[in-house]
């Protein structure tokens, strides 16, 4: 009983010794006030989305006459498929699908080394008391907080200095570096909650360091790698500005291919076929969104409490 | 301060979907009562409480406090303080603040409100604390501010929810003996919801024994320990619990189990007694043992001998197999393997039908 | 001879070596070097000629730059303050029991999920006068209504407000209904009791009891200020004028099209001693504060 019970139950006067007084009203006043706010703030939200969607399945007919809300008279998935395979960014003309690939390429290694990496570290860091921890901890906790804007152009510097240039290596290499703190932090903590007698246990049975972190401390941390998943795959294929940065002109992922597209005008600009990329661009991230359910939500928790 | 109300709760029946806590519960508590609610895990005791003080809509019934109908009012009007487990003070505002919030939400004039803070924190002790946070405080002060906030309503009826239970036992003893003082200088009603049967057996003068959401016996401490009505009551107060000895009732004069007897004489049957298929019932102190033992002793072949301090638990086991505890004088020279003389005295028994409640005869 | 304890250590710090050398290279090496880079005279390529705090004195009498920080401190407060008010009551109004909560939830909070690019485009269409919310006013017959802020440089902040708002309105209201659901119940039978009203223990009781998802929430919505980069190229490119830049595009300009390193990483320094002087009390805090926990 939250605020809830406090807020519906109305108090009508007691009748004393007849019949039973009738229940308390549910639907009080207020509580159509509430679901009007909530109603209000949810076409708020969505309106983005609707508009989106119905544009995208328009002609560019029907958008110059119609109105924006307004859902499509004959949905035409053209415009998806001209966005696919034929939008222009400035000179090439082959859709967003060659962005789409890139973002792939970058995701896939991205997102595996990068929680192989965190996960090690925070392993490292909850069960194994070495000098330094604590420094390498609190560093990463503050750098979470820095803007990338002061580590970007050494960065160039230095994977050009390595030979690696502006490549796919290049680019999972920074979101590897970008993605640890949190992806430390997430393993740390979930580590350090397991009770300590389980990896006491496991080193009189003589297990390394390895073993112990392979055979029974990631089988245990399952939820923790899939909310590291989540995490990680949304935030990677989000990315923009690492990605125009560091991948490389053959290989920009799908966000900065977007903004091409959408910046390059050649004669009229066709809304539907932006828009349908836009969707296209936003569709990974939303497919994951609802099919994790509560555990996008547990994601930004974790990766929310910093320290 | 001698504010009393009874509390009437008449058919008051709890359903929570399609799940019924409370059937048809009447239960009817006279002015300045201490009455204390006992009963295993999920039998619904918080959830009387909570129906007493309007937390949660009845389904069915009426309750009725201080000669009021107050079944559909809010908390606030019904002339009730309740004090929580887990005490639910305010951790922003300091005791003081906790203590006078509701008042001031309330109205109550400014002179009236520090008058009655201070008397409650007088009361319990609490005066140096008054501008401490809650976080700044020990476990048992907390509750005496949980406490507190209660007194100040200066109400008819209290309601406690499993106080002192997360507290640890010296100092659930110190405040229960405090409650018990607090009761007697404000004559108020008590409601005390407990699974701890020694809080239940010093603070009430009666007890409501729960099970499934039904008062199976309503009666004084010594006659629920005494004279339980049926096998529940009988097996969930006292501890260790009483012994069971199934066999079958001779012309109201013996007890027959295996090829041993229990002679009756003496014991008060509720209705004319009848022959058929009993169970016996007599708690670990009232076994008469080794010299006390009367001259038809059994003979019991002791297993295990438990010394307490104070006294001593023998387990044992009679000839048909059944086993008895036997609580002992500590000094009783009783090893494993010794055969044990011991005897029943009639007024000490109890005897319950054979139904599935037990009801005693 | 290496004993076990000798060789489970060397493990430790094999696994611990990729964040060792993050530390040493990125988060150290990086960060000196572009304070370095800031107090010389480089330009499209790095050199070393030191001219002490001259980039600063060019940088805070440059327009664009001045223009950006005033608009990411104007954006930043009305960002963090809308944000956290409309996260907030959306988190109160769904902790009232009401029915399917979880889409609810789901609605406010799917705009996180999105990019920053795909956030500003979107509402770049829609704010856009001619084709969005404008025109559609106008076609439903009130011809005189207008709505073309992403237009004009005096309002087009508060169309990056709009869209921020938007997108990180849910992850506000996700962190405070789990501090809503982390109070105790019987608080509230406690508040119903003395008869509070509900939007008074909501006031005096609840939300002093949320410091910590408050602080959770701003430092994160405030991290993402400090970042603003992909929302403004996306939605407004820095436009009307330079009447939407900020910092963050200010560093990339500067660094990759105007050839301008010295600038850049002067801006880039300024930039990180503004986080630190917000983020280092509040880590002092929380560390206070865990270490008050333990005691
Ligand atoms: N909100 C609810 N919805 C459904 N069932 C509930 C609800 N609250 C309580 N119950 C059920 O009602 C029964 C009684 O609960 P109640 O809290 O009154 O038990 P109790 O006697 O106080 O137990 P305890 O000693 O453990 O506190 C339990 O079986 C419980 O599962
Ligand atoms: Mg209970």
């Amino acid at each position: 009983m939250s605020g809830a019970a406090a807020m519906q139950t109305m108090s009508p006067p007691g009748d004393a010794g007849g019949p039973r007084s009738a229940r308390p009203v549910r639907m009080t006043p207020a509580r159509w006030g509430l679901y009007a706010f909530l109603a209000i703030t949810a076409a708020f939200f969505l309106l983005p989305l609707w508009v989106m969607v119905v544009t995208s399945l328009k002609t560019m007919n029907e958008i110059r006459l119609g109105a924006i809300i307004a859902p499509p008279l004959a949905p035409t998935l053209e415009a998806w498929a001209k966005a696919w395979s034929s939008a222009c960014t400035g000179l090439a003309c082959d859709g967003i699908r060659v962005g789409f690939w890139n973002s792939v390429k970058i995701l896939v290694p991205s997102v595996f080394i990068s929680i192989l990496v965190g996960s090690m570290t925070g392993y490292a860091l909850s069960f194994w008391r070495v000098p330094g921890a604590n420094v390498l901890f609190t560093a990463m906790m503050i750098v979470a907080f820095i803007p990338y804007q002061v580590f970007i152009y050494p960065l160039v510097r230095v994977f050009a200095f390595i030979g690696l240039g502006q490549s796919i290596a290049t680019i999972v290499i920074v979101h590897t570096i970008f993605g640890l703190p949190t992806m430390t932090l997430l393993f740390r903590n979930y580590f350090s909650s397991l009770p300590i007698e389980l990896f006491k246990a496991a080193r009189i049975d003589g297990a390394s360091f390895y073993q112990i972190f392979f055979r029974i401390m990631m089988p245990m941390a399952t939820p923790m790698i899939v909310v590291a998943v989540i995490l990680q795959v949304t935030g990677i294929w989000n990315d923009f500005i690492l990605g125009l940065v560091f991948a490389g002109r053959e290989n920009l992922p799908m966000t900065v291919q977007l903004n091409n597209i959408v910046a390059s005008v050649q004669g009229e600009r066709e809304y539907n076929v932006d828009m349908a990329a836009t969707m296209l661009t936003a569709l990974l991230p939303l497919v994951v969104y609802f099919g994790s359910g509560r555990w996008f939500v547990r994601g930004i928790a974790a990766g929310a409490v910093k320290g | 301060m001698s504010l009393q109300s009874e509390v009437d709760i008449r058919d008051v029946s709890v359903r929570f979907g399609n799940v019924q806590v409370l059937e048809k519960l009447n239960l009817k508590i006279a002015p300045s009562e201490f009455i204390v609610l006992l009963g295993p895990s999920g039998c619904g005791k918080s959830t009387l409480l909570n129906a007493i003080a309007g937390l949660l809509d009845v389904s069915d019934g009426q309750m009725w406090i201080g000669g009021r109908n107050v079944t559909w009012e809010e908390p606030k009007d019904r002339g009730i303080a309740m004090v929580f487990q887990s005490y639910a003070l305010y951790p922003r505002m300091s005791v003081k603040k906790n203590m006078s919030f509701g008042l001031e939400v309330a109205g109550t004039p400014r002179a009236e409100i520090e008058a009655r803070v201070a008397e409650a924190a007088q009361m319990l002790k609490l005066t140096p604390l008054l501008e401490r946070k809650p976080a700044a405080l020990s476990g048992g002060q907390r509750q005496r501010v949980a406490i507190g906030r209660a007194l100040v309503r200066k109400v008819g009826v209290y309601l406690f929810d499993e106080p002192l239970s997360n507290l640890d036992a010296q100092l659930r003893a110190e405040l229960r003996v405090e409650i018990k003082r607090l009761h007697a200088r404000l004559g108020a009603t008590m409601i005390y919801v407990t699974h701890d049967q020694i809080e239940a057996l010093t603070l009430a003068d009666r007890i409501a024994v729960m099970q499934g959401g039904v008062i199976q016996q309503l009666a004084a401490p010594k006659d629920i320990y005494r004279r339980p009505v049926n096998r529940f009551v009988a097996s969930f107060v006292g501890s260790p619990a009483m012994n069971f000895i199934a066999g079958r009732v001779e012309a109201g004069l013996f007890f027959h189990a295996g090829d041993y007897r229990i002679p009756l004489a003496g014991y008060a049957f509720a209705g004319a007694p009848a022959a058929g298929a009993a169970t016996l019932g007599i708690r670990p102190e009232h076994v008469l043992a080794g010299h006390e033992a009367g001259p038809d002793a059994i003979a019991a072949k002791v297993e295990m001998v438990e010394p307490m301090g104070a006294d001593t638990l023998i387990w044992s086991r009679l000839p048909d197999g059944a086993s008895l505890s036997i609580r002992h004088a500590a000094d009783a020279a009783v090893r494993e393997g010794d055969t044990l003389p011991v005897s029943f005295p009639a007024d000490a028994l109890s005897v319950f039908d054979d139904t599935p409640a037990g009801a005693r005869l | 001879m290496a004993s076990p304890r000798m060789s489970s250590r060397a493990s430790a710090y094999s696994a611990l070596l990729p964040a060792f050398i993050v530390l040493a290279v990125v988060y150290i090496g990086s960060t000196v070097w572009t304070m370095w880079m800031s107090l010389t005279g480089s330009r499209m390529l790095p050199n070393n000629n030191f001219v002490g705090l001259r980039n600063y004195e060019i940088l805070f009498s440059n327009d664009r730059w001045i223009t950006s920080v005033h608009n990411l401190a104007f954006f930043g407060v009305l960002f963090v303050a809308i944000s956290l008010a409309l996260g907030f009551l959306l988190a109160v109004a769904i902790d009232q029991k009401v029915r399917s909560e979880d889409s609810w939830r789901s609605v406010y909070l799917y705009p996180y999920s999105m990019s920053f690019v795909v956030t500003g485009l979107v509402w770049q269409w829609l704010l856009n006068p001619t084709l969005g919310i404008q025109k559609l006013v106008r076609d439903m017959g009130f011809e005189t209504f207008t709505f073309d802020w992403i237009a004009h440089a005096e309002t087009v902040l508060y169309c990056l407000v709009i869209a921020g708002v938007w997108h990180a309105a849910g992850l506000v209201m996700a962190i405070m209904l789990a501090g809503l659901r982390g109070v105790d119940e019987d608080i509230w039978k406690a508040a119903r009791v003395d008869g509070l009203p509900t939007w008074r223990v909501y006031a005096s009781v609840v939300t002093p009891m949320l410091g910590a998802s408050f602080a959770t929430a701003g430092v994160l919505l405030s991290t993402s200020v400090v970042r603003l980069y992909d929302l403004s190229v996306a939605m407004t490119r820095g436009g009307p004028g330079i009447a939407s830049e900020v910092p963050a595009k200010f560093v990339m300009d500067h660094l990759f099209e105007r050839a301008n390193i010295s600038l850049a990483t002067a801006a880039a320094t300024s930039m990180l001693i503004t986080v630190i002087a917000v983020v280092a009390p509040y880590m002092y805090w929380r560390t206070r504060v865990a270490a008050r926990g333990r005691a």
